[in-house]
């Protein structure tokens, strides 16, 4: 995975698992890799890892078992809503965008229409 | 608290290499020690593994002078190649079975045959890439407590590179305080907890990384530039 250094390296690794939860790739209820598994597989440091699961869970996307690990909701309509919300950022920052450049939100919304 | 360097201070001739360096490292903390070549990185670690003297101050290992005791329990791998050039990988694995009570001959397997080195190769034919994941095999097969790795990125391929980060994340347990020093910034940005950045053997400045991303919207790299870039003041 590609980071950008300037931001927290916890959120992007977060953001990047609920990617994945989102899209099915990791479904409700799935074991997620240990700490040191996450780490070795993303090259990040552990206690990185380690708030990011603290992140995931405080979110309500993950919980934990004791001496189990760490795991996906089964809340079906927890992950849909994420997946909202996680289109709502990227709409967010796509109008943030448009204005910065000067469009109005009617024009932003007509580009859209006409991209293909 | 795991490792305290107060005031530890070394000279060569008219040479101060580590000036008064005062530092504290925590259990399970991963270090990033930055600074270019001569900034006193290498000589500060020769004294924190009781290898060098410091001619005042000192650095004391669980609240002890570093000594036989310390030794025990602090891996330190060296820049230097360390190992005669007639060992095969099997000997350099035996040979430091003899010198290590804490050195696990599974782990050292498990580790020389996940970087693809086999026990038949000789030392003195190793690419450099191969060397280095030899000295980390061999280093993180100890079971110590501080890990002191000395440019262990240095002069290898990004491939081999990523190869050793990931085996030294892999062998992180809990509580180990590993130190690693390098002057290639962007492969310890993500691993590092906290930087500590040298320059003429002082300890100029340390930062919590993760801290710097979120207050600051800053890399590693971009308070590198500010530190030794036109020797600014950098915040962190």
């Amino acid at each position: 995975m590609e980071y950008n250094p300037t931001l927290p390296i916890y959120l992007q690794t977060a953001n990047a698992i609920k990617r994945d939860i989102v899209t099915g790739k990791l479904p409700p209820g799935a074991k997620l890799p240990s700490v040191r598994d996450l780490a070795v597989e993303y090259t990040i440091n552990p206690n990185t890892v380690s708030r990011v699961y603290k992140e995931l869970e405080s979110e309500g996307v993950c919980f934990t078992r004791r001496g189990m690990g760490t795991f996906v909701t089964e809340d079906s309509a927890k992950i849909d809503m994420l997946k909202k919300e996680m289109a709502g950022t990227l709409i967010r920052d796509f109008l943030e965008g448009m204005e910065q450049l000067g469009y109005s939100r009617h024009e932003a919304i007509t580009f859209l229409e006409n991209e293909k | 608290m795991v490792l305290e360097s107060r005031e530890a201070t070394k000279t060569y001739g008219r040479k101060t290499a580590v000036d008064h360096v005062s530092l504290e490292l925590e259990a399970g903390f991963v270090y990033a020690m930055l600074g270019p070549n001569g900034s006193g990185k290498t000589t500060w670690m020769k004294m924190a593994a009781g290898l060098v003297k410091p001619n005042s101050g000192g650095i004391l290992y669980q609240n002890q002078p570093i000594g036989i005791e310390s030794k025990k329990e602090i891996a330190y791998m060296s820049t230097e190649p360390y190992f005669y050039s007639w060992m095969t990988v099997a000997d350099v694995g035996k040979y430091y079975e003899d010198f290590f009570d804490d050195f696990s001959m599974e782990k050292y397997h498990q580790l020389i045959t996940s970087m693809e080195l086999t026990e038949d190769m000789r030392a003195k034919k190793l690419s450099s890439g191969m060397m280095a994941k030899l000295k980390i095999a061999v280093t993180m097969a100890r079971k110590a407590k501080i890990y002191l790795l000395d440019e262990p990125l240095n002069g290898i391929d990004l491939l081999a590179r990523d190869e050793i980060m990931r085996t030294i994340l892999a062998s992180i347990e809990p509580d180990v305080t590993m130190v690693i020093s390098s002057h290639l910034i962007d492969e310890l940005e993500r691993v590092a907890d906290a930087v500590l950045f040298m320059k003429e053997g002082h300890l100029i400045r340390q930062c919590m990384v993760e801290e710097l991303r979120i207050s600051q919207h800053k890399s590693v790299a971009d308070l590198y530039r500010e530190i030794y870039g036109h020797g600014g003041e950098a915040v962190c």
